[in-house]
């Protein structure tokens, strides 16, 4: 039957390769703003860059106007819940798309368990919408500033969050409209 | 002279001052599927339209942590079905990324000549649904006995029709069968005859014309704020392939238009995907005369199963099938984004691997799902009607949006 997810033995700390140098669009990018960037990991010819949270936003509409990057398009947004133990537990990805250069980014927030608070980018792309709504309704992380925080898959009165590490493939008990 | 109308027949033509909120699914037949859609209407005039999903959601991507790598791809199928071929490939694709395998070529130029096979399967049926729900029954009859032909050569080459699971984590489950070829050939001479056929059947027809043009509009600004991608976004002038813009399985090698239309329309997502018919079956033409004899497996003993034959006679071959299936093999650390062009949108696997036999994360950017959120700006202002032909247009599946 089926048995418990591996746990998370490797933290993402250890994928990252500080001493790999960035590209140039990323050292510029840094330059340009050096305290948005936490951290940048070069891995399998993609690049990530950790921003703080509280910075997100404000990234986000940079990079979708700022010239040389022109992220007008964000391909997609999702949580991960590394583990109960691990600190910080949540990320939230965003993946970002140029419709005119081609080319990728992830951008990566870390998350702690006692505040899963990250400011929405709605307001950036309006496709962030359902994205957000969906990473709330499965993880439960808060974007604030969202225009309609809802949950999406689950329904209205679902308990929990269901794709978090510590919520059993089963359930608590079977699911009935009441 | 006519007479004149008595004063209780004469139409009188005013907005009725109050809105009424009604429930359209989710058991509707133009939903397709399984999808509830809150209308704000005034008269016939939709003044908002909220969707609401969740009705089919399984779960899928809980599971695919608890079951190892080469289990996921059966999920996969189960998510878009009338694309499988694409979600598998996704997958598998993610999963070759974070191992780092190389792909044989022939394997590579099955994978391009089956997906083309299935874009054209799947744009079959949505072809046949949306001009349907516009009230034209005879082009569903006909595109499904096209569709039928593709479905058998799935069967063929994999043993299941919407089911398939035919790549794997490291090329395919097995070679194409003998007789593929030919038979392969037989349809992509006929198809193009079948493409003129549905033009026949619709694009010139008044009805469906004025059901379609000028009707659910989005600008291409609104269309990349939005997210829409795939036929969606090529129907709003934006000249967006993923296959051309970041190339995988080769397709940088192979000759083929990405076509637009500029009117932004439930008519222009039509004629796109028309387009796309050719120019998919001339990929499809293209792959089958590149066959070249080979292996359709990696050369990772640690990763593929090995050759049938093999593990009946070879001792190592023997012990690698037995740990991959009974322990799976493990995937370094690490994550990737993988996306591709399915007949919907791009399909973007996020993969996210903590060095066991099991994923830690598994998430699909579903085009559905993105194109679907669009939804209540281009219904705006419309009529009711009118969003029958919007819903068809954005080819949704409920089974990739819910997951």
């Amino acid at each position: 039957m089926e048995s418990e997810p591996v746990k998370s033995e490797v933290s993402a700390g250890s994928t990252s390769s500080s001493e790999q140098t960035p590209s140039p669009l990323v050292a510029a990018f840094q330059r340009e703003h050096p305290d948005w960037v936490k951290d940048v990991i070069e891995d399998r010819g993609e690049t990530t860059i950790i921003v703080p949270a509280e910075h997100i936003l404000a990234t986000c509409s940079f990079l979708k106007t700022w010239p040389e990057t022109h992220f007008d398009f964000l391909s997609d947004l999702c949580g991960v819940d590394r583990g109960v133990e691990e600190e910080p537990r949540f990320e939230v990805n965003y993946h970002l798309f140029s419709t005119t250069k081609y080319h990728r980014w992830r951008l990566k927030v870390l998350l702690n368990d006692e505040n899963v608070h990250v400011g929405s980018v709605t307001s950036v792309w309006r496709t962030a919408n359902w994205h957000e709504r969906e990473t709330y309704d499965l993880f439960g992380v808060i974007f604030d500033n969202h225009p309609d925080l809802r949950r999406i898959l689950l329904p209205e009165d679902w308990q929990g969050h269901a794709l978090r590490k510590d919520f059993p493939l089963r359930g608590y008990e079977p699911y009935s409209l009441k | 002279m006519s007479a004149a109308i008595p004063p209780q027949f004469e139409v009188v033509d005013r907005p009725l001052d109050t809105q009424m909120t009604i429930s359209m699914g989710p058991q509707h037949p133009s939903t397709h599927g399984v999808l509830r859609l809150e209308l704000v209407l005034d008269g016939e005039m939709v003044v908002k339209a909220t969707p609401d999903i969740g009705y089919l959601h399984t779960g899928m991507e809980k599971l695919f942590e608890y079951k190892k790598y080469q289990q996921g791809i059966v999920i996969t199928d189960r998510m878009d079905y009338l694309n499988p071929l694409g979600n598998n490939l996704a997958y598998v694709m993610a999963g070759e990324k974070l191992l780092g395998l190389e792909i044989p070529e022939r394997a590579q130029t099955i994978r391009v000549l089956m997906c083309e096979l299935q874009r054209i399967a799947s744009h079959l049926v949505w072809l046949g649904t949306h001009a349907l729900d516009i009230g034209a029954m005879t082009v569903f009859f006909y595109c499904f006995r096209e569709r039928e032909k593709i479905l058998n050569l799935i069967e063929a080459a994999s043993g299941g029709r919407l089911t398939p699971s035919y790549f794997r984590i490291g090329g395919l489950m097995m070679d194409l069968p003998a007789g593929f070829e030919n038979r392969c050939k037989q349809f992509l001479n006929d198809f193009l005859g079948a493409v003129d056929e549905f033009h026949t059947l619709l694009t010139g027809n008044k009805i469906f014309q004025n059901r379609t043009q000028g009707v659910g509009y989005i600008s291409a600004e609104d269309a990349i704020d939005w997210g829409l991608s795939g036929p969606c976004l090529r129907g709003s002038g934006v000249a967006l392939d993923i296959r051309r813009a970041n190339p995988y399985c080769g397709y940088e090698n192979y000759d083929f238009e990405v076509p637009t239309e500029p009117d932004c329309d439930v008519w222009a997502r039509y004629m796109v995907r028309m387009r796309e018919l050719k120019e998919s079956h001339k990929i499809a033409v293209q792959a089958l005369s590149r066959l070249k004899p080979g292996s359709v497996k990696a050369d990772a003993p640690k990763v593929v199963l090995p050759d049938r034959q093999a593990m009946k006679k070879h001792m190592d071959a023997l012990i690698h099938h037995f740990l991959i299936v009974a322990e799976g093999f493990d995937v370094p650390a690490g994550e990737v984004y993988f996306p591709i062009e399915a007949s919907k949108g791009e399909l973007g696997v996020y993969m996210k691997s903590d060095g066991g036999p099991k994923p830690s994360r598994v998430h699909f950017r579903g085009p559905s799902f993105v194109n679907l959120s669009a939804l209540p700006d281009m219904a705006r202002g419309g009529m009711v009607a009118d969003i029958v032909a919007v819903i068809g247009s954005l080819d949704i599946v409920l089974g990739e949006i819910d997951r």
